[in-house]
C-alpha cells in the first residue's frame, strides 16, 4: 500500500471498535497454513516474513489477535466464522480477536474454485481444517517461545485464554508479549499438530456476536462507495441498450458544458461522464447522444423469441450427454409408461442493494482498485492484462460487500473504472452504475427450458430418468476450460448429484446462446434443476397415485441424511393432516421438496392458499437442513432464512424480460423483492450432524420454488410448470 | 449555496438547488452512513429523518428543505434510538448491512410516532428493501425496542 493514500476501507472488525488497517508490525507472529494437495507458493510480499505456503494468517500483538480473511464478507458472517476457527485452537480470549479483509494473493487460492475467490458456498468447506490447524500451530509456537524464555520443558507449559503459564513456577506471559519470539520458533511439523476433539470445542458451534454487526448498525461500516481519496471524482455510465452493441459515435458538446463535468469518456460498449459529483455526472450523461452499432445476430429480441429458441433445443438430435448411468434408452423404450414434462424458467437479476461500483486510480506504473468483489484474484489478473501491467502492479482492495449473490464475481465495473481513470490522467475515479444500468446490464441467471422423461416399469417403479437442460452457458465465458467437452457443469448441476436412487439416469445439455450475458447466481444450476426435478417427482407420484412424501422416501431410503431432513420438514408442516380451506372460494395445498447443494441437504415444506381467482398466498414455510458440522449457528440460520426469502421473490414474481433486444426492468418496481409484512411464517431447523462441512449461502434457494409450486399444483389440481408463478394463470377457471 | 440543519448543526453547503439531499450528505458532508441504493425512492437505503419523520433523501431537492431538521443515522441519539440499536445488535439483524442504516432510521421514525406498533403498522411503515432477507429479525428488534420500560416498583 502506498504511503500517500489512506488505507483500504476494509478494515479490521473487532468487537471493541473498527480500526483502520495497518501494516504488520515487525516481529509479529505471521503464520502460514498449507492446504493439502497444493504446491508451495511464495509468500505474499506484504506479509513477509512468512514461513511456509499460506492460506490464511493470523497476527498477534499485545492488544489483539488479527485473522486475515481473503473471502468476501457479503453478510454470511465469514469474517467472524474464520476468526472463530483460528481462535478455537489458539486458546485465546475471544474478545481480543479481530478479522481483517486482505488483498488477493495466490496463497489464498480457493481449492474448490481454483481462484482467489468466494463462491459456490465453499468458504467454510475449504477453511475448516486449515484455519484450525493455523490456530493450533500458533499455540504450539507461543508455548515453545515461553518454554524457551523460562528454560523449562515445553510439556510443562499451558496455553489458555491468551496466556501461556508454567504452573510449577507460577510464571505467566501473555500471547502478545511472546509473539515476537514465537515467530522465530520452528513451524510445527504437521504430525505434531493435534486438533481439539469436538467435545472440547468452546467456540465452534456457538453463536458468538458477529464482528461486523455493530458497525453495520450505527452506519460506520465502510463500503466502497464511502471511500474518500484525495482528488476523487465521480463517474456515471450508460451501456449499449442492446447487448453486444458498441459505440460508433458520440455527441457530447452539451454534456461537457454542464456544471461539474470533467470529461466524457467513450468505452467500447458504453459512455461515461466524469464529474465532481455523481449527481452531476448522471445528469450530464443524459445529454450525451450516442450512436450504437447493431447488436450481434444471436441477440434475441424478446421473451417469446427466447422461449421459442430454448424450446427448439428440446428437439436437438445431438445433445451433449453430461452424465449417464444405466441403460436409459432401453428403459424408456421398454417402459410401461413414460411421464414427460417441460419446465420453463426466466432470466433473473441479482439486484443487490449496493449498486455496482468500483473506484480506481491508474497511473502508467500502477493500478489500484477498491470495490466489493467475490473474485479479487481473477480481477487482479484481468486488470493487469488489460492495462499492460504486471500483476504485482495491480492492487485490489476488497471492501465489505453490500449484497452480491454471484454478481460480484464479475470484473466489469472495475475494468471500466480503471479505463476511465486512465483517460482522466490517473485521477481516482469512483464509478457507480445507476440502478437502471444495474438491472439492464447484469450477468443474469440463465433462462432455461428443462425437459424430463421418466420411464415407469411394469412394477410401477422409476426405471429411468432423462433430463435435458436447454440454456445459455455461463462457463463458456467465465471458465471455458471447463466446457471443452461441450457440457456445462454449472448449469446442469443439481441432477446427477442428487441422492435419489434412480437405476438409469441421463443428463443432456443443449447450449442455446441468446446473446444475453449470463453469470453466477446464488446456487446457479441448482436453482434451475431442483425446480424441474422436484416438480417431476410430484408428477410421478401423482401418476402412480402415491403420496409425494412416500415416493421420496422410497427413492431416498439409502440416504439417511436426506431422509432425516425430509421427514422432519414433513412432520413440522403437518404432512398428512387435514388442511381446511379458509373460505368457500379458496383452496389450500402443501408441497415438499428436498435438494442437496454443496454438501448440504435441505428439505422445504410449503403451505399455500390459492383463491379461485388465482390470487396466491404463501402461508408457511419450513426448512430443515443438514449442513454437517455447524461453525456459527446464528449465521447459518440467517443464511437459510435469507435464502428462502431470496428464492421466494424468484418463485412468485421476478423475471428479466426483453423487448427489442433490451431488458425492460429499470428499477426495483419492475423486479419486486419480498418485503416486510408480505412474508410467510418461516421455521428454520438445522439438525445436529457430524457430517463434513456443507455449504450455507446458497443451499436454501433450490428447494424453495418446487416446494411452493408443488403446493400450488396440489391446491389447483393441475400442474404448474413455469416460473415465476405470476406467469401462470392460477385461477380455477383456467387450464 | 444551500443552508441545511443536519444532526443539530446548521451548515451551508455549495450545491445546485435541485441536488438531492442524499448527495449533499454523502459527498459534501461526508455522512456516508446514509446509503445510495436506487436514486428513485424505491429502496429506502437513503432514509433520513426530516423533522422526525422518515424520508428518502434521494427524492428531496436541497432547496425544498428550508430550515427543517435533518437527522442521519450518525445523528441518531436518545433513549429510543439507543434501545433500537441495542435490539438490532441483540438480534444480530444485519447480513450484508447495506440497507440497515435506512432500516434503523425508519424504525426510529415508526416508534417515535407509534410507540407500540402492530405487525401491520410495522409492515406498512418499514417498506425499505433488504435483499438479504433480514425482515424477521428487523420485526423482532422493533418489537423488543417497543416494549415499554418496566414500571417502577409500587411505593409502599
Amino acid at each position: 500500500m502506498s504511503d500517500d493514500l489512506p488505507p483500504s476501507p476494509i478494515l479490521k472488525l473487532s468487537r471493541r471498535q473498527l480500526l483502520h488497517g495497518a501494516p504488520i508490525a515487525a516481529g509479529s507472529l505471521v503464520l502460514g497454513v498449507t492446504l493439502p494437495g497444493l504446491p508451495a507458493l511464495a509468500a505474499p510480499p506484504s506479509f513477509k516474513p512468512t514461513l511456509v505456503t499460506i492460506n490464511a494468517w493470523l497476527r498477534l500483538s499485545s492488544r489483539e489477535i488479527v485473522v486475515a480473511v481473503p473471502q468476501a464478507e457479503m453478510g454470511q458472517g465469514i469474517m467472524t466464522s474464520l476468526a472463530l476457527l483460528v481462535a478455537e485452537e489458539l486458546e485465546c480470549d475471544w474478545t481480543m480477536v479481530a478479522a481483517e479483509l486482505v488483498a488477493p494473493d495466490p496463497a489464498y487460492l480457493n481449492p474448490v474454485l481454483g481462484q482467489v475467490a468466494t463462491g459456490e458456498s465453499s468458504s467454510l468447506r475449504t477453511t475448516f481444517l486449515p484455519l484450525r490447524r493455523a490456530g493450533a500451530a500458533a499455540r504450539l509456537m507461543l508455548t515453545a517461545a515461553a518454554a524457551r524464555l523460562w528454560r523449562v520443558p515445553v510439556a510443562e507449559c499451558l496455553a489458555r485464554a491468551g496466556t501461556v503459564s508454567h504452573p510449577a513456577s507460577g510464571r505467566t506471559a501473555g500471547y502478545g508479549a511472546l509473539a515476537a519470539s514465537a515467530a522465530r520458533q520452528p513451524v510445527p511439523e504437521p504430525g505434531a499438530i493435534v486438533l481439539k476433539e469436538r467435545a472440547r470445542w468452546s467456540l465452534i458451534g456457538h453463536s458468538v456476536p458477529r464482528l461486523d454487526v455493530p458497525a453495520k448498525v450505527d452506519g460506520s461500516a465502510p463500503f466502497a462507495l464511502d471511500l474518500a481519496l484525495p482528488g476523487l471524482v465521480s463517474a456515471a455510465i450508460r451501456h449499449a441498450p442492446q447487448f453486444g452493441a458498441t459505440v460508433t459515435g458520440i455527441n457530447d458538446s452539451v454534456a461537457r458544458s454542464w456544471p461539474g463535468v470533467i470529461a466524457v469518456v467513450a468505452l467500447a460498449d458504453a459512455v461515461a461522464v466524469v464529474a465532481q459529483r455523481w449527481h452531476q455526472a448522471q445528469r450530464a450523461l443524459k445529454e450525451v447522444t450516442v450512436s450504437w452499432s447493431a447488436p450481434p445476430p444471436e441477440l434475441v429480441a424478446d421473451d417469446a423469441a427466447a422461449l421459442a429458441r430454448l424450446r427448439a433445443g428440446l428437439a436437438e438430435r445431438n445433445p451433449v450427454i453430461t452424465a449417464e448411468r444405466g441403460a436409459v434408452e432401453v428403459a424408456l423404450k421398454g417402459a410401461e409408461r413414460v411421464i414427460a414434462a417441460e419446465y420453463r424458467l426466466p432470466f433473473l437479476a441479482h439486484a443487490p442493494l449496493e449498486p455496482t461500483n468500483a473506484t480506481a486510480r491508474v497511473t502508467p506504473e500502477r493500478c489500484e482498485v477498491w470495490l466489493p468483489t467475490q473474485a479479487p484474484g481473477p480481477l487482479q489478473a484481468l486488470l493487469a492484462e488489460r492495462l499492460g501491467l504486471k500483476p504485482a502492479q495491480v492492487l485490489v482492495h476488497p471492501t465489505l460487500v453490500g449484497g452480491s449473490f454471484g454478481r460480484r464475481r464479475e470484473a466489469d465495473a472495475a475494468l471500466e473504472a480503471a479505463l476511465i481513470s486512465r483517460q482522466v490522467g490517473g485521477r481516482p475515479v469512483r464509478l457507480m452504475w445507476s440502478r437502471e444500468e444495474d438491472f439492464r446490464h447484469d450477468y443474469y441467471r440463465p433462462a432455461a427450458v428443462v425437459g424430463i422423461q421418466v420411464a415407469l416399469d411394469h412394477e410401477r417403479r422409476i426405471a429411468a430418468w432423462r433430463q435435458r437442460v436447454v440454456a445459455p452457458s455461463v462457463l463458456a465465458r467465465t471458465a471455458p476450460e471447463k466446457v471443452r467437452d461441450g457440457g456445462e457443469p454449472l448449469v446442469t448441476a443439481g441432477i446427477a448429484d442428487q441422492p435419489y436412487l434412480i437405476p438409469a439416469l441421463r443428463v443432456e445439455y443443449v447450449r442455446c446462446n441468446l446473446g444475453v450475458p449470463v453469470g453466477y447466481w446464488r446456487s446457479d444450476g441448482h436453482s434451475i434443476n431442483a425446480f424441474a426435478v422436484e416438480c417431476m417427482i410430484d408428477e410421478v407420484a401423482a401418476a402412480l397415485h402415491q403420496d409425494p412424501l412416500h415416493l421420496r422416501r422410497n427413492l431416498l431410503a439409502q440416504d439417511s441424511r436426506a431422509m432425516r431432513v425430509l421427514n422432519r420438514a414433513a412432520s413440522l408442516i403437518g404432512w398428512g393432516t387435514a388442511l381446511p380451506a379458509a373460505s368457500p372460494t379458496s383452496r389450500r395445498g402443501r408441497g415438499l421438496a428436498c435438494h442437496s447443494t454443496a454438501g448440504t441437504l435441505v428439505a422445504v415444506a410449503a403451505e399455500v392458499t390459492l383463491g379461485d381467482d388465482g390470487v396466491l398466498a404463501v402461508d408457511r414455510l419450513i426448512a430443515v437442513a443438514d449442513c454437517g458440522t455447524v461453525v456459527h449457528p446464528d449465521a447459518v440460520e440467517g443464511q437459510l432464512r435469507g435464502g428462502l426469502i431470496f428464492a421466494l421473490g424468484a418463485t412468485l414474481e421476478q423475471k428479466i424480460s426483453l423487448q427489442d433486444g433490451q431488458v425492460t426492468a429499470a428499477g426495483f418496481d419492475d423486479f419486486p423483492l419480498p418485503r416486510l409484512g408480505r412474508l410467510p411464517e418461516i421455521t428454520i431447523e438445522v439438525v445436529p450432524s457430524e457430517a463434513g462441512q456443507g455449504g450455507i449461502g446458497e443451499v436454501a434457494v433450490p428447494p424453495l420454488a418446487p416446494a411452493i409450486v408443488n403446493a400450488v399444483s396440489s391446491a389447483l389440481g393441475r400442474r404448474v410448470r413455469v416460473l415465476p408463478l405470476s406467469e401462470a394463470d392460477l385461477s380455477r377457471s383456467a387450464g | 449555496m444551500v443552508w441545511l440543519t443536519v444532526n443539530g448543526r446548521p451548515t451551508e453547503v455549495a450545491a445546485d438547488d435541485d441536488t438531492p439531499l442524499l448527495w449533499l450528505l454523502r459527498e459534501t458532508l461526508g455522512l456516508t452512513g446514509t446509503k445510495v441504493g436506487c436514486t428513485s425512492g424505491q429502496c429506502g437505503a437513503c432514509s433520513v429523518l426530516v423533522e422526525g419523520r422518515a424520508a428518502r433523501s434521494c427524492q428531496l431537492p436541497a432547496n425544498s428543505l428550508g430550515d427543517q431538521r435533518i437527522t442521519t443515522v450518525e445523528g441518531l441519539g436518545g433513549p429510543l434510538a439507543e434501545r433500537l440499536k441495542a435490539a438490532w445488535i441483540a438480534h444480530q439483524v444485519p447480513q450484508c448491512g447495506y440497507c440497515q442504516p435506512g432500516m434503523l432510521v425508519s424504525a426510529v421514525a415508526l416508534l417515535s410516532a407509534t410507540p407500540e406498533p402492530t405487525p401491520a403498522e410495522i409492515a406498512a411503515t418499514l417498506t425499505n428493501l433488504c435483499r438479504c432477507g433480514t425482515f424477521d429479525r428487523i420485526s423482532a428488534a422493533i418489537r423488543q425496542a417497543s416494549q415499554p420500560p418496566a414500571p417502577p416498583p409500587p411505593q409502599p
